[in-house]
Parts: structure tokens; sequence; C-alpha cells
């Protein structure tokens, strides 16, 4: 009898996204699918709006990250008003937006880390879920959930301070910023409280990374082998190779580490990266159009930015790169679950960045915006949390938006996600007769290494948990649990 | 006595920006009256670090935007829940409550207010429905914040759930 398991994580708006995996007539994994549902109509909502919009607008695409779609719609937007392609800005402009986007990949990787990854860690991934959550790690190990708490509301109050406010912020506008950090602003982020300022920030991400990698000399066989198959990478990086969230070039490698892309201006990023389209499921599949469709699919995030980097640029975080990469000897590193480790690291990197720009007087003074000639296409990009992120904008005589195409993170990492599913299911669930919690958290565990969106914009009461659902070759259910 | 009113939602999302819209409303509510206590808040959704902003407080209403079973508004009793979500974008106001416990030993009474919401579009502006449902909850909030140091005897006199 063939089976087939649905993992339905159904939200009220947005449609949902749910994992089927089907199984053959002996209870092995035949195939398996991640669907994710995007709300691909935004990019029409747009069309029409004065172009000067889009950076707010961009926000009520994703409360989850609002502040990457802000930077890169801003991005976008630098470009149609002349202001040039990321170096053209002025010293505050450009360092005020990264300052921002330093805060939100700081607080984005700190949650990640201590409310969904953490327990897993601690509890084991076929631990009871009653404990297995950040509650359990508060109740056994009260140090590391404040951590989390305190990091993640630090790096939130980063974004306040450069974008104004924390609903709808509008501190990057075409061509720059619109305010510089205030005073008050520098000194309690450089010399607040002991557990509230840049300093401490940094000690707590060496101490996670630490407390990784301790974790990691334990377990090295089951974070190695957890969901590991060879892939592409790509993400921005400077043009000198060093990693840079904010701005820089795209670059792509193989599985080897050659480079497929290098030194590509994004501006022509549809000359080398194709969408496809596969009837089962909402999300486009990108890839890379020298390699084609079966094998041009890449990875985006924190591992593919440590495969696609030469170095980091700051000292803390450069010596832990090295160590990582001596892991796989200087060669891509392809382990679903060292995107935890990589996640450490770019926070670690992140806290450093911040404090180098907090001491920064170009962030107290000078001019905010500059302009130029106005064009009628622009591109941002931008490193987000969760990996690369494409605006492209096009606009009229009356500047109006006409055209409007998002690439983001999760959509990237979907050929990966997919085939990340497809391996636990395979380990899990081959010969199986029931699907058991413990199988249920694996493939989330699996998706969850990517730190996927898979409902951006909003949230309401009323929501559904995820659930599993077992059913037959009629289409019978079989069996159905929740989370 | 200390009170903190937090607003969530997305107001880019229609009705989905009732919390914001009722905490904005009271804010400047609350600074024409001259009423002392009482702190607003407002985001996207809850999430970790609300644990420590709701810590220092002895009252904490939650006020949302609903697409529950319920006529207009209502108020429900927060208590804490360790119940966590499939990822790390939202939090429920329980999760906060028992967090909040946890890590800090505080747990204040907290309240939830579901406002009734009907359209969900990328559009800013609540619905007609919608803003019918929010002067309701504005007249029993300000009700509720004249008389703070009585909340006990006055949350049961409210819409419940």
């Amino acid at each position: 009898m063939t089976k087939k398991i649905t993992i339905e994580p159904v939200t009220r708006v947005e449609g949902h996204g749910k994992v089927t995996i089907h199984l053959d007539d002996q209870n092995n994994v035949d195939y398996s699918r991640l669907h994710i549902v995007e709300f691909r109509g935004f990019e029409r909502f747009v069309q029409g709006r004065p172009y000067w919009e889009a950076p707010v607008l961009v926000q009520r695409l994703c409360g989850i990250c609002p502040v990457s779609h802000h930077l890169a719609a801003a991005k976008a937007l630098d470009v149609i008003v002349g202001s040039g392609t990321g170096e053209g800005l002025t010293p505050t402009g450009e360092k005020m937006r990264r300052l921002m986007h330093y805060g939100q990949i700081f607080q984005s990787h700190s949650l990640h880390f201590f409310h969904l990854v953490s327990p897993d860690l601690l509890f084991g991934i076929d631990a009871d879920p009653v404990i297995r959550n950040v509650i359990g790690v508060a109740l056994e190990h009260k140090d590391l959930a404040v951590q989390g708490v305190m990091m993640r509301k630090f790096g939130q109050e980063i974004i306040r301070a450069t974008a104004g406010k924390k609903i709808h912020g509008t501190g990057a506008i075409p061509g720059g910023i619109n305010k510089h950090l205030s005073a008050q602003d520098k000194e309690a982020f450089l010399n607040g409280p002991d557990n509230f300022n840049i300093d401490q920030m940094i000690a707590w991400s060496q101490g996670v990374l630490e407390f990784f990698k301790d974790y990691y000399t334990r377990h090295q066989s089951f974070i190695d082998n957890f969901a590991t198959f060879p892939s592409n990478h790509l993400s921005i990086v400077r043009k000198d190779g060093a990693m840079d969230l904010y701005h820089g070039v795209l670059r792509a490698v193989d599985d080897e580490g050659n480079k497929i892309l290098d030194d590509v201006d994004y501006q022509d990023y549809d000359q080398y990266i194709e969408e496809e389209v596969r009837s089962w499921s909402y999300m486009k599949f990108p890839y890379l159009k020298s390699i084609g469709k079966s094998d041009g699919w890449y990875r985006v995030g924190p591992l593919a930015r440590l495969n696609t980097c030469d170095f980091i640029p700051t000292p803390l975080a450069q010596a832990e790169f090295e160590e990582y990469k001596a892991l796989t000897h200087g060669k891509p590193n392809h382990h679903c679950l060292h995107y935890h480790y990589a996640r450490l690291i770019e926070t670690l990197h992140s806290a450093e960045v911040m404090r180098d720009l907090l001491n920064d007087p170009d962030l107290m003074a000078g001019e905010l915006v500059t302009t130029g000639t106005k064009i009628n296409k622009g591109v941002g990009v931008i490193e987000a949390p969760r990996g690369t992120l494409f605006h492209h904008y096009e606009i009229n005589e009356d500047d109006q938006i006409t055209l409007a195409n998002l690439i983001v993170s999760t959509t990237n990492n979907n050929e990966p996600m997919n085939q990340s599913v497809n391996q636990v299911a395979h380990s899990w669930m081959d010969g199986q007769p029931e699907i058991t919690e413990p199988m249920m958290n694996a493939v989330e565990v699996a998706i969850r290494a990517y730190d996927p969106c898979l409902s951006c914009a909003t949230h309401a009461l009323g929501q559904m948990p995820l659930e599993i659902s077992l059913f037959d070759a009629e289409n019978n259910l079989l069996d159905s649990k929740r989370t | 006595m200390q009170a903190l009113i937090y607003g969530y939602g997305n107001p880019g999302r229609q009705d989905d920006g009732l919390g914001i819209a009722l905490t904005q409303r009271l804010e400047a509510w609350v600074s024409e009256n001259q009423l002392m206590g009482v702190e607003f808040d407002n985001n996207y959704q809850l999430n970790i670090e609300d644990a420590d902003a709701i810590a220092q407080k002895d009252i904490v209403i939650f006020a949302d935007a609903s697409d529950e079973d319920i006529e207009d508004f209502c108020f429900s009793r927060v208590d804490a829940s360790a119940k966590v979500s499939f990822t790390t974008h939202a939090a429920s106001p329980g999760y906060i409550v028992q967090l909040c416990k946890e890590l800090f030993q505080k747990e204040p009474l907290a309240l939830l207010l579901h406002i009734k919401g009907y359209e969900w579009a990328f559009q800013e502006g609540l619905s007609e429905r919608a803003r019918e449902n929010l002067e309701g909850a504005l007249a029993q909030m300000k009700t509720l914040l004249t008389d703070l140091e009585n909340i006990t005897r006055l949350q049961e006199d409210l819409k419940k759930c």
C-alpha cells in the first residue's frame, strides 16, 4: 500500500507550507517534497505606486525581517535615483544602513539559535517537545536563555535607533538615510548596563560559539551526518573576497569550491540566475543558468556565505572562521547542521561590526543623502539573515513602479530544503510502520537549519499548529499528528 | 501600579493592525488625560525579548487582531504557557508570560484583548466593521485605565471571551 505523509503548518492569510513524504509498498520513502506557498501577489501590488514608497511598502511583505526588505528596496532605489550601486552613498548614509543591517543579523541569528536550535541540542531532537523548547532551556540553563533574550533585544534596539521605530521604519530612503545616530543611543549601546552593552554582546557571542563547539566535540557524528549533501553555494562578497553582508558582488562556488560566478555585478543578476516553476509548488526554484536546472541550484545563508568568502574582516570572527574552515580542509562545508555553526560565527562578526560602527564619528554627523541622474531600473541585493535577497524594480516616466521582482532567501533555498527533507526522510522513515514525533521533529530540524520564513507578513490569533497526516493510496487518512 | 499596553500586528495588512491602532489611540488619550503609570509598546509580533519588557510591570494587556468566532471584542486572562510554535517568528502572550516567570521570576497580571478583524490584504487602514469593534474595545480600555488600582475588581466587568 502506498502512503503519503503530510506535514502541514497552516497559516491564516498567506496560505501554507507542508511536507509530503511518499512511501512505497515496503514503507520505504519513495520521494518527498517541501511545498511552501509564498505570497507572490506583493510584486503586483507595488506596481503603479510611486517608487519612493517601496522601502516602506515592502515591510508589509514581512513582519519578520522587515529591515532586510527595507534595505534591499532602498539599495535598488539608490540605483534609480542615480546614487550609485552601493559605493555612491555618503559615509553617514552607508554606515547608518550597515549598523541597521548588522543589528538585524545579530538579533535574528540570536533568536534562531537560542529559541529553536539550543533546545534540540540541549535535550536532543527526540526529546519530549514539552521540554524541548526555550522554556525548557530557561528551566535548566537559565543564563543561556537570558543571554538569548538580551542579545535579541540589543539587536532590536539597534534597529529602532537607526530605522526610527519598530513598525514600518523609515530610516533608509532612496540615496541614503534620514537621520544620524543620537548621542544618547550611542552612549547607551557602548556603555550601557553590564548586561546591555556592545562589549557584553561580543562576549556572549563568543560564549555561545564555545557552547556550540563543545557540543560539536561530543556529538560530531550527529552534526556532520545529519542531512549532509554536496551543493553549489551563492552569496555576495566584498570585491576583495571578504564577507560583506550589506554590499558586494555575486559569487558562487561549486561543491569543490571552484568559482562558478565571481565578481558579478548584481545589476545583471537576471543574466546569471533563472527561476524554474514546478507544478506542485507555488514557490519557484532558482538556478544558475550556466549549469542548468538539474544541477544549477544552490544554497544561500550562513553556510553558503562561509563557503563563498575568502575571509571575515573582523579579528575574532576571522579566528573562528579559520578553525571552522579547517574542519573541511578549506573545501566547502556541506553539513546541514553546520548552518548553526556558521550562523554563530556571523553573530560574532555582526557584534564586532556594530562595535566598530558605534565608535565611528560618521554616524553622528555628515551628509545623509546623495542624488544623481535618475534611470528607470535598479536592483538591490543584500545578505539577509536567511540568505541572499534580490529586489528588482523598474519605473516609468511618471515615477511609478512598472515591474517588481523579488527573490527572497527562502526561495533561493527551496531546492536545498527539499534535498534536506529527502535525506532525513530516508534516514528516519524508511521501513518504519509509524510516524513518531521524533521523526517529525527530525524533518523540522532539517528545514529549520535554513531558518526559512514560511509565513511572511502577518499573524493573528487563530493560527493552526504544525500537522502531520498519513494517507493511503486512495487518500484515506490513516493517521494524523500535531505539534 | 505600573501597566503596559502592548499592541501587536501588521498595520500594512488591514485589520491585522487593530492592536497597533488601539495602542496609538489609547496613548494619545492617556497623554491628554495625564494618567500616570501606563506605558505603551507595539510590534509586528511578540517575541522573546518581550519577557524582559513585561517583567517590570504589574499589569500587562496585550491587544491583537482576531479572526476567531467572536462578536466584536473580548478579554481573556493570559495564563503562562510553554507551548512553542514551529518557527522563531512569533510567540503567544502565554509563552511570553511563561518565559518572564522562568527567567525573571515575575508574573504580572496579563490579559489579552481580542479585537475581531475581517480584511487582511496588503493595504493600510482598517475595515469599517473593524473600526467599529475598535471603538468598543477602546471604551472598555479607558474605563479600565482610569481606575487601574482596582483592576482586580474591574476585570470582572470586562467583556469576556
